[in-house]
């Protein structure tokens, strides 16, 4: 074997077991930390177990929002069909507001109230987090020219 | 007038764009001289052309003209005039303009810098020509910036207020410096195969390209990092959102690129493999930019966006990474190959550096293109959390640390590994006292937390005693790893001190209340109503105390901005270089405000560091230059 062709093994072999010792991490790693997207219908046809994290998405419904002691937030996440209320303890997004869309992420509590330990609101005025139009779309009242 | 103008440039730089492409790969022949001088009349042509178009919507932003759409939907009379300027690129139109301008700059520095052989730089032109008129005619059909609205309006829409800030107005320019530097390399590497020249000769003149790609990279993303972390009033600095990872992937194998053309242009050594690089970096560019663009992913990058801009870009992704690759394929086996190097040798490390970034950026490609693929086959939705990139990431990290400072202690072909040991004991001397000062000082013990300072002083100090070999009167050039190695140590340093030792409280607090925070008590002293130039603000007035003394008054503040009717809050930082007291103010709750406060230990180390790497790649690419000029005035220049 003249050298050149040894150091392209050396090189093969390297890269071989890099990608495999790579790719074995990864799926591993990737099957324990994929949150799943669920819409409050979604959650409403399909149980899902207290402490399962997963990602919420919908509209604010109007008139749910509650300010607890302690800085917790209160508030109910709606696709029209199905609501989920959910709890918040932190500072909400900037561009939160009633009647506009969100994704939460976090877990169910025994009580089934939907405990968020993140709350991401759209970012600007156009914009709609495209998880949650699918979901209001899945359940009709998402209309194409709303979308301001 | 004004949109007449810039349309009618940037149709004139489409055309320009074809020229010189057609001329660049036709004067990639030897025989094709007179092509060669057309292609770098146009790539002139084009950029003044560009610059033009550039400076029309510009003057229209400035000026508010607001008959044209894209000023009314992105600007309002009483913003400042910073915000006017760099509003330009505040949104989908605009940032399009700036990516070409970027390219069109790159294109007149290559026609310029004539580095490599004349058919090298002449195909080059040709492949930037194809890019350019690709990105052209996306911005004329899906993307014009200089579409007219009539009757126009009075006012404009304004422009996103998180985006009115000095540390964001920079980071774009800064990211697509490094996006579309990236595209001289690919530009390179595409010559090189076109031309069979991929030597050398070849590495040395594509390498300053990579150099300056990648220093821009590198800065946009440690300011794009700074400025998630005192804007979005979260205390974070890296989410894994699949924008920035956008960005982290070109950076990870821009830095394997770097290293991987050092050794090509040194000993000849992975010609192909730099190459393949070199496609592949600029591929990932060209991903990000679909991924941004496209609206596929909902990020606090997107903009909204509508769906045949993504099947342009998906299309154009297809076309120049297919075609680069194909034309890799086709050319690169019959590339000559480098010297043979020992196992203990320069070429190793390189290799093994190479490896790993190549693993980390795979790594992240996975994370980040496994939802959407899973949502394109199955509709389902699943996001990719920061657990697995940390999983991922960091063990890669970890065994990359720990060979760093091996690197530049080894000679090329052949080097001494007892000797680089020897060299290189006080660093691991240095590695142990801080792991044991941490130990013993800081209380829960984590082994992750010791292991990564004892690394991260291993790879600082080792930098260390490199600058120590090298002595004074060394050229710039000789610190440049150094300085960037260094760099690596002080960020990772950063992110580990918050990570593991950030401290939070949040609390209602009325006029008069205070509450603790890793030792410090905040007192709200009042909130009062601030007028600035496009916004109100509620600014509270924090009295910090520390063991009973006062030592600072901080006034976090929350604006709202009337124009685009959005809230912001701006939040307060006092910075000791080695650790942040962060605050942010919330909602008002009957008589109190929500404040949220952070203590982040090392947080500042993380900018720091990045600035550090950013200088060590200044001061190679200015090595470089002065010994280039240097070399050209003395006619001195064997190869090596």
């Amino acid at each position: 074997m003249n050298p050149r062709k040894r150091r392209r093994l050396y090189f093969a072999a390297a890269l071989v077991i890099a990608g495999a010792g790579g790719a074995a991490l990864a799926v591993s790693a990737l099957r324990d930390n994929v949150l799943y997207f669920y819409s409050p219908s979604d959650l409403a046809a399909k149980h899902v177990p207290p402490g399962v994290a997963f990602r919420v998405g919908g509209l604010v419904e109007k008139g749910s929002v509650i300010h607890a002691p302690h800085a917790e937030i209160r508030f109910i996440v709606t696709d029209g069909k199905a609501a989920l209320p959910v709890s918040f303890r932190g500072v909400l997004p900037d561009l939160f507001r009633e009647g506009q869309g969100v994704v939460a992420s976090g877990a169910l509590t025994s009580h089934g109230v939907f405990d968020a330990s993140e709350v991401l609101a759209k970012h600007d005025e156009r914009y709609m987090p495209p998880e949650v139009v699918d979901a209001l779309k899945r359940s009709g009242r998402w209309k194409e020219g709303e979308k301001q | 007038m004004t949109g007449e103008i810039g349309q009618l440039a940037l149709a004139l730089a489409l055309a320009l764009s074809v020229v010189m492409s057609v001329a660049g790969l036709t004067g990639a022949r030897a025989t094709g001289e007179r092509a060669r001088a057309v292609a770098t009349s146009s790539a002139l042509g084009m950029f003044v052309f560009v610059v033009l178009a550039y400076a029309a919507l510009t003057y229209a932003f400035v000026t508010s003209d607001f008959s044209i759409l894209d000023v009314a939907q992105n600007s309002h009379t009483t913003k400042p005039l910073i915000y006017k300027i760099t509003g330009v690129w505040g949104n989908h139109e605009g940032s399009m303009l700036l990516w070409v301008l970027v390219l069109a700059v790159y294109s007149a520095i290559i026609a310029f810098a004539r580095a490599g052989s004349a058919r090298l730089t002449s195909a080059a032109l040709g492949v930037q020509g194809l890019l350019a008129c690709a990105f052209l005619l996306f911005i004329l059909f899906t993307s014009n910036p200089f579409l007219r609205l009539d009757p126009p309006p009075f006012e404009g829409a304004g422009l996103n207020p998180l985006l009115q800030d000095p540390g964001l107005a920079m980071h774009p320019p800064m990211l697509y410096a490094g996006y579309v530097g990236l595209s001289a390399a690919f530009a390179y590497a595409a010559a090189a195969l076109i031309t069979g020249e991929a030597d050398a000769a070849w590495a040395r003149a594509a390498r300053p390209f990579m150099l300056l790609a990648w220093i821009a990279l590198t800065a946009g993303i440690t300011l794009g990092s700074w400025w998630a972390y005192y804007v979005l009033g979260w205390g974070g600095f890296w989410f894994w959102d699949p924008v920035e990872n956008a960005a982290l992937m070109p950076w990870l194998v821009a830095t394997a690129l770097l290293h991987s053309a050092l050794a090509t242009e040194r000993t000849g050594a992975f010609r192909s493999w730099t190459l393949l690089l070199a496609i592949l970096g600029f591929s990932l560019s060209l991903i990000g930019t679909f991924l941004v663009r496209s609206g596929v992913l909902s990020s606090v990058h997107a903009f909204a966006s509508d769906p045949t801009r993504g099947a342009f870009i998906l299309m154009m992704l297809v076309v120049a990474i297919g075609g680069a690759l194909a034309l890799f394929a086709w050319r690169a086996p019959q590339l000559k190959s480098g010297t043979a190097f020992a196992p203990a040798s320069k070429e190793t490390a390189l290799l093994l550096n190479n490896v790993l970034l190549s693993a980390a950026a795979a790594a992240v490609f996975l994370g980040t293109l496994y939802p959407l693929v899973l949502d394109a086959l199955t509709g389902t939705k699943i996001s990719v959390g920061p657990p697995y990139f940390a999983i991922t990431f960091a063990p890669i990290f970890v065994v990359l640390m720990l060979l760093v400072p091996f690197g530049p202690r080894l000679g090329w072909r052949r080097g001494d590994l007892k000797s680089a040991l020897r060299m290189l004991s006080p660093a691991l001397g240095v590695a142990l006292v801080l792991a044991l000062i941490v130990f013993a000082l800081v209380a829960p013990r984590s082994l992750a937390v010791i292991g990564a300072f004892a690394i991260a002083g291993w790879v600082i100090a080792a930098s260390a005693i490199d600058v120590a070999k090298r002595g004074r009167g060394a050229p710039l050039s000789a610190y440049a790893s150094a300085l960037a190695h260094m760099g690596l140590g002080v960020t990772l340093m950063g992110i580990t001190g918050t990570t593991a030792w950030r401290s939070e409280a949040i609390d209602v607090l009325a006029p008069g209340q205070s509450m603790p925070v890793a030792g410090y008590t905040l007192t709200l002293q009042g909130v009062e109503n601030v007028q600035g130039p496009n916004y109100i603000a509620e600014r509270a007035i924090i009295g910090v105390m520390r063991n009973g003394l006062a030592v600072a008054t901080m006034m976090p503040e929350k604006r709202l901005y009337p124009a685009e009717g959005q809230e912001v809050s701006n939040t307060a930082i006092r910075t000791t270089g080695y650790s942040d007291l962060y605050l942010a103010l919330g909602d008002q709750r009957g008589a109190g405000w929500t404040l949220r406060a952070y203590v982040s230990p090392l947080a500042p180390f993380i900018w720091f560091g990045g600035a550090f790497m950013a200088l060590g790649g200044i001061a190679g690419l200015w090595g470089r230059l002065n010994a280039r000029r240097s070399s050209a005035l003395l006619q001195a220049v064997p190869a090596e």
